[in-house]
Parts: C-alpha cells; structure tokens; sequence
C-alpha cells in the first residue's frame, strides 16, 4: 500500500499483511482459496502489469506493491430457477451486457483459478449452456474478472445463474435417489432401525466388524 | 532458502517414494482390528493426551472435561456490560433469526421460508461475508445412502462405528434418513453433482464407509453447496445482515426463553438489538482457536461463538473433549501449511507413506485412526522434516494416475492441482508432503432430533434452536467424511422447519434481558476470573509479536 514493511519469507500476502501487524476484518474469509474474499491487485518490482490474485494464495514477493480489495461492488438479479428455460434468451434477459464483450481476455487474465473466463462467456453467447457450466464450474466468484472487464459484465452472479439452468434444467435427474427417498418417505427401513436403536454397544459392533466392505479387503 | 517446490533434499527422499510404488501398487494392506486402531489412537491421538484438556469450573456443565482452548472461552467475561446495554430501542424485530452465514444457517433460514415465514419475518446475521464459512472449503463430498447396493441401516452402523459407538442414536437416525432427501433438495436446487450421463450419481468410497457413499461436485463439493444455498436465499429475500455477528443472546425475564441476541457490527463496532420468537444457532466450529498448536483447515471465523453464547444461556455441552484432526493438511510449502488436502485424494488411492517409502495405514481407516498413525511415524522418525521444521509424511499423489489413468488428478482433484501448482509442485508428477491439522468440532451443543438446544436436564431451552458444527451428538467422537456436509443441510433443514412450527405457535412478542448473562457473572466473579478474560473472541489475532508488544489502542 505504498509503505514498506519487513516480513519473513515465504509468506502468503495475508499472512504477511497480518505479521506486519494488521488485523482483518473484510479482506479474509475461509483463508484457503475458496471463498473469494480476499482479492488483492499489485505490481510486482520491474514489471509495468497490474495483477490481480488472492491474498491467501499469493507468496508475498520482495518489493510488491499491493492493496487488498474490501469488496466489489455488485447487485445479484432475483429469479426462480424452476420458471427458467435454460438458453441465451434467459441469460440476456438478466444479463444483457454479456453482448458487450470484445473479446479482450482481460477476464481469462484476471482469473485466480485460470478459468477460461473469456471462453465461457462465448459459450454462453453461443447458446452452450452446458460448456459454460462445465468451463466456470471452479469459479470462486471473486469477482476480479469483473474489475477488469470493459464490458462491464458481473461474472459471479451470471456464472452462478449458467451453473444452476445447467444443474436443474439440462443434467438429468438420478432415479435411484428418487427411489430411496420413496423408501424412507415411506418407513421402508422404520422396523430396522427400531432394532437397531435398541441394540447394546456390544451387538452394534459386532455387527460393525462383521458387515462387509464394498471392493473387499484392499 | 526456496520456499516454493521442493528442495534437492527433498528430491532425494521422493526418490525412495518413487522406487516402493511399483510394489505398493501390487500390495494388499490389512485394515485394523477395532483393538488395534483402539491402541493406535489412545496412544497418539491428541484427544487422549492428559495434558490438552481440563475440568470446567463454571456453568452448566461445571466439572466436566474440555479441551483447555475452550474452557478458557467459557472461564471469559462477556464483552457487554449488561446494565449498560439499552434494550428498549430494537433495531430488528423478526419471527426467525439465524445466527450464521455457513450451510448450516443457509438451509435453515430457507426450510423456515418453505415452511411458510415470510422472507422478511427471517433474519439471518453473519460475521464474515454470507458464505464465508467452513462449508465453502469442504471438499470430498455429502454421505447419502441412495444406492441400491446400500441402505440408511448401513450408514447408521458406519456412522456409529466411526464415533466410537457414543453417538446420539436419535440423531444418527435423523442424519441418515434425511440425507437422501437433502441429495434430492439439491437436485432440484440445480446442484451439479458428479454424475453418469443417464443421471445417476458417481458416488466415491470415504473413510470408515463400508460402500460407496461419497455425493461430489469435482474437489470443490462444498463450494458448489454454497454458491448454490446461498443464492438461493437471495433469490427468496430473507434479507441477511454481514460482518455482524452475534455477541450474546437475549432471553426472555418471564420465560427465560430465548428471545433474540444483541450482534455487533464490526465495522462500525456498535451493537444492535434483535428480537426474535425464535433463534437458530449456526455458528460453526473452533479451528481458530488452534488447539493443542495445531495448524487449522477452518475459515478466519471459526472460534467458537456459539458455544459461548449457547453455555451462557444453560445450553449442555457434550464431548467437547475431542476434536477432529484431518490426517491430511499440507505440511509443505509453509505458505499453504494446515489447509486441507482432501481425503477424496485418499479415496481414490492415494497412499501414505513414511520416509523410508514404506506405507503404513491403510489409508482408508477412519480419521482419527489414520491423523494418530500419521503422527506415530513422525513421532518415531519415520516422518520427513520440512525446511521450516515442520513434520510431515509422503501422500502418494502420483499413484493415482498409474492406478486410474493419466488425467485423474486434473478431472477429479483440479482445486488440489491448483493449490500445489500455486506453489510450483505438481501433484502428478510429485508426492506431496502432509500432516494433521484441526478440522472439526464433534461435540458441541447437545440438540434432540428436532434440532432443539438441550439443557443438562434434558429438556429443551425454549426459544433456542441449534445446527451444524455447533451442535453436539451426531458424529460422537469423530465423524466421517462426507457427514459434516449431510448434517448442516439435514439439521439446518429440520431446525428451520421446526423453529418456524414454534414462531407460528408463539402469539405474543417476546421480551428481552440480559438476566441470564448477570447470573452467570456472578459466577465468574466468585471464582475469581481476571477480567481481561473476554469471550467470544469473534477473530483470531494473528498481529506479529513485535506489533503486539508495542500495541497502543486510539481508535
């Protein structure tokens, strides 16, 4: 942030920032790269690029310049999944900037994850619901992309929105869940586990140790 | 020193990891007895060492024992003087408040919306961002029994088995029984899960299971579980309040009913006044609080709250002395050191692996059993010594491509390729080097199977409904892999259900008091508590020593 501190080597940004003595309370969340709260921009000693990252991910580097993002400033639109058809016409609906994109690649640059960022909206532009999905199944939704984008275009929430019509609408469903919700629905298993709940430590394990292992012995 | 990959040093002892594989690849390797895994763990396992815990001097459940982090939680001050707090100016006046952003409270807030609470009548406060939680790092995936080859009685006797038989049959039951339900609610939510083309689910082998019962979504399992609740909540509108956690519960002078909480904004550090029928704790677990010095794969906030505030208000605690270590967090580049490495890794054959190559678990035993043979080797110097000293032993990653074909690792683990890569190792090409670390509360808030806060009476608290990783019962003395994700979703659904049957039922508008916090001062004062000893602590203090010394506080 402009000033200079000492810290070990080998530290990520975030704990860097922490041993320097600074304390978070925006800027870390589940402090392991999945959560997204963490943006960070910075520059790098002798190199003119400004990067983008996670503060818990990044190694700290000697004479980095850097600054952690509190928040990026984003509204989420309100729908019902279940009235959604899943194809572009959709997707514009709630999401009309995406025809905006120039194809810069800044998004794919800016990805902590190294999504093809770039890609997926293209997809998404082409009515392939189902290669959207599956290119920006890792997002994080840090939202850096979206600092970056000329477009304008808030990637989490239409990334969120692509994942779910892919989800509900396009995988099927899995038939022998719906069987065994059937079974239990209807007490199939009650008698069991009346049993079963009444049985002493001893019985429990014995039919513990005894019950067979799916595969066998290793 | 290069703090990134590995050093010619540690090249020499891949080596001789490289050079067993092809005899491993051939080797049987026998699972423990239950005796032996007995005499494994209480000889190695951190919950059995004298010198980790102590005996509670106060409240409800005085006299029992705990890990030492969180007696000293409980032996704390409040950080509100109760007399100074203006109770009469209510800032939120809801039917439902749900006090946590994780999975737990998120399915909680939107079972009580489905059960017919208005959105507006449901406030769910969090300390973090919504979502920023332990679930978003959960990993391998949500134990259902769905199969035809499998069946909820099997999973009950699973789940048993892997807490030492002292979980709370109730509760198993539950578990087990609604979690095919829970894969349902999913499905219908638009989840992605792993599946075959005809929409079957792909389901994975976890420790302790004895079939295949591992739902996923990738490595990424929980992720997809919260992006996906979460904007479910959005789109639903009940409203959510962030960076505010709860610092105290507020109960009813009358009913001594809970009857909402005072939160704190952290931002701007005033409090504000909740009043609500009924209140849902969802507060998560204590990976922060490091205990016994382990390292931790929890998220920032994990320190806790809501076992101090659930004690406070007479809530009974059980087997607070034992927390799960995940066998496998990275022990190797310092940088990532303690975050988890899942153990879908293990499930799909990965194995561990001693310094001298040879390999020393099978390494799909439950985890306590596995972290204590972990540590066993390090502690009898079979392990590998880090460059910043730390201990670890070999988890064969590359082992997976020969077994399941070149490109599993990038198919099936793409986060855990990604976390490595960050730090210039790749995972199918090298071993990588891992250590227990503190993943999870067991115990915690003892619930019925209503999802209802129990007294050391055995009585429900009126007003106080309890889910996840806070609550205690459901996984005994350790739980398996893939039930934390099934608990949150299975127990936030039934409290939310059931908290809104008890806004419904309940007329008249709670009043409010701190008398319960006065009480329980009393307490603190007689037995002498020095009164620099504050909980809940809300956040760790990672500040460097020198930092801390010279601390003045203006702001």
């Amino acid at each position: 942030m402009g000033k200079a501190y000492e810290v070990p080597e080998g530290l990520t940004i975030m704990k860097a920032l922490e041993y320097a003595g600074f304390r978070f309370i925006r800027g870390s969340g589940c402090r392991g790269g999945f959560c997204g709260a963490c943006g960070v921009i910075y520059r790098s000693p002798g190199e003119y690029k400004l990067r983008v990252g996670l503060a818990c991910q990044t190694t700290v580097k000697d004479g980095m310049h850097l600054a952690i993002l509190p928040y990026s400033p984003m509204v989420k639109p309100i729908y019902r999944i279940d009235k959604l058809k899943p194809d572009l016409g959709t997707i514009l609906k709630y999401f009309p900037e995406i025809v905006r994109c120039v194809s810069c690649n800044s998004c794919t640059k800016a990805c902590p994850q190294d999504l093809e960022v770039m890609e997926a909206i293209q997809a998404i532009r082409q009515n392939d619901i189902a290669r959207a999905a599956n290119l920006i199944f890792d997002c994080i939704m840090c939202g850096l992309c979206s600092t970056r984008c000329p477009a304008d275009i808030r990637h989490p929430y239409l990334f969120q929105l692509v994942r779910r019509l892919y989800g509900k609408h396009l995988l099927s469903r899995a038939r022998h869940v719906e069987l065994r919700v059937k079974e239990i629905v209807e007490g199939r298993w009650e008698a069991e586990f009346s049993k079963l709940m009444k049985m002493s430590v001893e019985e429990l394990r014995k039919l513990y140790t005894e019950r067979k292992i799916e595969g066998g012995e290793k | 020193m290069n703090m990134e990959g590995y050093s010619p040093e540690m090249r020499k002892l891949i080596e001789i990891v490289e050079e067993t594989r092809p005899e491993r690849l051939r080797r049987k390797y026998r699972k423990f007895s239950l005796k032996e895994r007995k005499e494994l763990v209480s000889k190695w396992h951190p919950d059995y060492r004298s010198d980790t815990k102590r005996r509670l001097r106060i409240g409800p459940c005085r006299g029992e024992i705990v890990y030492s982090e969180i007696a000293d939680l409980l032996e704390a001050w409040p950080l509100i003087e109760p007399d100074s707090i203006d109770l009469s100016r209510i800032d939120y006046d809801v039917e439902i408040l749900v006090v946590g952003g994780g999975g737990a409270g998120a399915a909680a807030a939107l079972w009580a919306y489905y059960s017919g609470v208005k959105p507006e009548d449901i406030l769910l406060v969090t300390k973090l961002r919504f979502g920023d939680a332990n679930t978003v790092k959960a990993r391998t995936g949500i134990q259902a029994a769905d199969r035809a080859e499998d069946s909820p009685i099997l999973h009950y006797l699973d789940t048993m088995g892997g807490g030492h038989f002292v979980n709370k049959p109730e509760l198993v039951k539950a578990l087990v029984s609604d979690a095919p339900l829970i894969i349902k609610w999913l499905e219908d939510l638009g989840f992605i899960f792993d599946k075959t083309p005809s929409g079957d689910m792909i389901e994975y082998a976890g420790g302790g299971a004895c079939r295949r019962r591992l739902h996923c979504a990738r490595d990424c399992t929980g992720l997809e579980l919260m992006r996906v609740i979460k904007d479910e909540v959005i789109n639903v509108g009940i409203p959510v309040l962030e960076y505010s956690p709860a610092i105290e519960l507020l109960t009813d002078p009358e009913t001594s009913a809970v009857s909402g909480a005072i939160l704190l904004n952290l931002e701007t550090e005033e409090y504000l006044v909740v009043c609500a029928k009924v209140t849902i704790l969802a507060t998560g677990g204590c990976g922060r609080l490091h205990a016994v010095g382990f390292p931790t794969t929890n998220h920032y906030g994990a320190t806790a709250d809501g076992i101090v505030l659930g004690y406070r208000v007479g809530a009974k605690l059980r087997d607070m002395d034992t927390l799960q270590f995940h066998p496998t967090g990275a022990a190797w580049p310092e940088a990532i050191r303690g975050e988890l490495v899942p153990e879908k890794t293990r499930s799909l054959g990965g194995q561990l692996v001693n310094i001298k190559g040879e390999m020393f678990v099978y390494e799909l035993e439950p985890r306590d059993v596995v972290a204590s043979a972990i540590i066993r080797e390090c502690a009898e110097g079979r392990g590998v010594i880090t460059p910043t000293g730390a201990h670890g032993v070999w988890l064969d990653t590359p082992l997976i491509e020969e077994l399941r074909g070149s490109g599993t690792i990038k198919k099936e683990l793409p986060a855990l390729y990604r976390m490595f890569i960050r730090q210039g190792i790749d995972i199918t090409e090298d071993p990588i080097l891992v250590f227990p670390t503190l993943h999870y509360q067991n115990g915690g808030i003892e619930i019925d199977s209503y999802g209802r806060a129990l007294a050391p009476n055995g009585k429900p608290i009126p007003g106080l409904f309890v889910a996840g990783e806070v609550t205690g019962g459901v996984h005994g003395r350790n739980r398996l892999v893939g039930n934390s994700l099934a608990d949150i979703l299975v127990f936030g659904r039934r409290a939310g259900i059931n908290a809104a049957k008890v806004a419904v039922s309940i007329s008249s508008k709670p009043k409010l008091s701190l008398n319960h916090l006065k009480a329980y001062m009393e307490e603190l004062k007689r037995i002498g508590i020095p009164r620099t000893k504050r909980a809940p602590i809300l956040l760790p203090d990672y500040r460097g020593e020198k930092v801390l010394l010279r601390s003045v506080r203006v702001f």
